[in-house]
């Protein structure tokens, strides 16, 4: 071996100030490309304000939607209707979706079952919102005879969020320490006293992060409903769980998707309202995980 | 010692609870077990020869049906592409300034309002797509651009996987040991050359995970789609034309009157297969590269 592929000291180039201005270009082009998503958010919020505030009257909150007079329709309906499924989802995916992150977390063995569970619902979170509609169509629409009811909407946005609240949930109970269990243990709790008691209420603003995130998914959802044949015009409000619905995302895909002018300020006033329920449910949710990011004092 | 009632008691928690977990094998099984049964009597009508290399997707035509998935195939990766290429370079400078440059403050405030985007419902970025982004921004840049086109739903979907993207690839970057850095530093080496050079190079498991996560859900997207790329299943990569997606076709048969046990009502659930498939396969990868890359560091 000869030195002729050996660096030595005096072949090495700093460039200090072409690598700083080099550097500099990059950490500009960094910056202005993180804002780029808050500008678009920006842009989109400013524009569907532009379109519908005038449009979000009282009128459009009480009033059935109509074909025939863009300015006379309104969003009970969707309202209502959407109204029903976050009551559904919420009543039934919490108990759920709680009891199944307490399962996973405190009383499952470390087995192969377990292990299977948790690699199943973490790709039951990326299967597209559209397939979960196509088994609702064919269980609960077809199977059990439920029909186009906003009992079978409910049940199918409780599937899909229940691996969001698993996942949620689980993380707030791992963060809880051993020796609060311990400390229950000790004192002859036996191991439901303990999660009742312990574990549960120290998880539980973690817990609620993920709830509120699972039902402002849910009231976003189109695409599922769409699938098992929601209506997108509906006169009247549900008044039982087996009646058919329409919900606000879905007026305001119809409303979109007619060429008409009139119809598209009408679908960013649904938006305006859509949106109004939705961010305020993300901004707690954000509060929430920050507090209890900044007083974890164990 | 516990009482006979208490034991018993603890014993109906524990199975209540696993019962709840379970929940989520019988969703899986539920779905592949709807696709599998209906996309059998497809096949039983449509060779899988003609399905899956067919060019010509018309299912619902009365006097020449055709029943070639590749359009919607196409269509589908036409817009989950043209996603990627908008998020990736936007997601990853997101990720390097949150992780590498910004001041705790801006970190605390960027990443959660990144991640509103990814909580926007998606029939929102539909009718963004359509009444802004095609007429002022894609019109004026190319005259001949459709109404209903790929590129502006490409554009909005991007901008919705952002978040994906942003946030895994900080948490992937902040999991690289400071040592490294240090390191690197020590060696006279810029910010610049710190990150690309040390820190995504160590983290290049989490950003391939994090860019298949978002390509999933590109691919499974569907209100945005269907509002804004149109109902032409075309094979064509021509981004500037009406397209249908595979999600896009579910949704315009479930709007439509197409009754239960016709090849019409079929394809939705062959069509659905073929899409749960796509991202079954995707998420999994996506997982795999991930475990290993958390293996790596802890």
């Amino acid at each position: 071996m000869n030195g002729a592929s050996a660096i030595s000291a005096s072949d090495f180039v700093p460039r200090i100030a072409h690598r700083r201005r080099f550097g500099r270009v990059f950490e500009w082009t960094c910056t202005v490309l993180s804002f780029v998503g808050i500008a678009f958010l920006a842009v989109l919020i400013l524009r569907v304000l532009w379109e519908g505030l005038t449009w979000v009257t009282p009128k459009f909150l009480m009033n059935f939607p109509s074909v025939l007079s863009p300015e006379d329709a309104g969003i009970k309906s969707a309202l209502w209707g959407t109204l029903w499924l976050m009551a559904i989802t919420t009543l039934v995916a919490v108990p759920v979706g709680v009891a199944g992150a307490v399962y996973l977390e405190e009383y499952a063995p470390h087995n192969r079952l377990s292990r299977f569970i948790h690699f199943n619902i973490t790709n039951l979170a990326g299967v597209p919102s559209i397939v979960y509609g196509i088994l609702g169509l064919a269980v609960f629409v077809r199977w059990w005879r439920l029909d186009r009811s906003v009992l079978s909407g409910g049940l199918i946005l409780t599937l899909l969020v229940l691996p969001v609240i698993i996942i949620a949930s689980r993380e707030a109970l791992l963060a809880v320490p051993k020796s609060m269990r311990e400390a229950a243990y000790a004192l002859g709790a036996t191991r439901w006293q303990t999660v009742r008691t312990h574990v549960l209420p120290v998880a539980l603003p973690g817990i609620m992060t993920g709830i509120i995130l699972a039902v402002s998914r849910a009231i976003g959802e189109a695409a599922p409903l769409i699938t098992i044949g929601a209506l997108t015009y509906v006169a009247f409000v549900p008044s039982s769980p087996l009646d058919p619905f329409t919900a606000l995302p879905i007026q305001i895909y119809d409303w979109s998707d007619r060429p008409q002018a009139e119809f598209h300020h009408l679908a960013a006033a649904g938006i305006i309202v859509l949106l109004g329920i939705l961010l305020p449910l993300n901004a707690v949710a954000v509060v929430v995980r920050a507090w209890q990011q900044s007083k974890k004092a164990w | 010692m516990m009482g006979l009632a208490a034991r018993l008691k603890e014993r109906a928690i524990h199975a209540l609870l696993f019962l709840c977990a379970i929940i989520s094998i019988a969703t899986t099984l539920g779905i592949v077990w709807v696709l599998i049964e209906e996309s059998v009597k497809f096949f039983a009508k449509v060779s899988p020869i003609e399905f899956f290399t067919g060019t010509k997707w018309a299912p619902l035509s009365s006097e020449a049906p055709s029943f070639g998935v590749l359009p919607l195939v196409c269509g589908t990766f036409l817009i989950a592409g043209g996603a990627l290429i908008v998020a990736i370079p936007i997601g990853l400078a997101a990720a390097i300034y949150i992780s590498e440059y910004a001041p705790p403050s801006v970190r605390r405030v960027l990443k959660p309002t990144l991640e509103v985007l990814a909580g926007i419902p998606t029939v929102v970025y539909g009718y963004f797509a359509l009444t802004f982004v095609t007429p002022y921004i894609l019109r004026p840049l190319y005259g001949q651009t459709e109404i209903f086109n790929a590129a502006s739903a490409a554009i909005v979907v991007g901008v919705m996987i952002i978040p994906t993207i942003s946030s895994l690839c900080d948490d992937a970057f902040r999991a690289v040991p400071r040592s490294l850095r240090e390191g690197a530093y020590a060696m006279a080496a810029t910010r610049l050359e710190v990150s690309t050079r040390v820190v995504v190079p160590a983290a290049m498991s989490g950003v391939v995970a994090a860019i298949l996560l978002a390509l999933a859900r590109a691919i499974g997207e569907t209100m945005a789609v269907a509002l804004a790329a149109g109902m032409t299943p075309k094979l064509t990569v021509n981004p500037f034309v009406s397209v249908q997606t595979m999600t896009g076709y579910i949704v315009q048969v479930s709007l439509g009157d197409t009754p239960a046990d016709t090849i019409g009502y079929q394809t939705i659930f062959a069509v659905a297969f073929a899409l749960f498939l796509i991202t079954m396969t995707i998420n999994v990868i996506a997982q795999r590269v991930l475990k290993r890359f958390r293996e790596v560091y802890e």
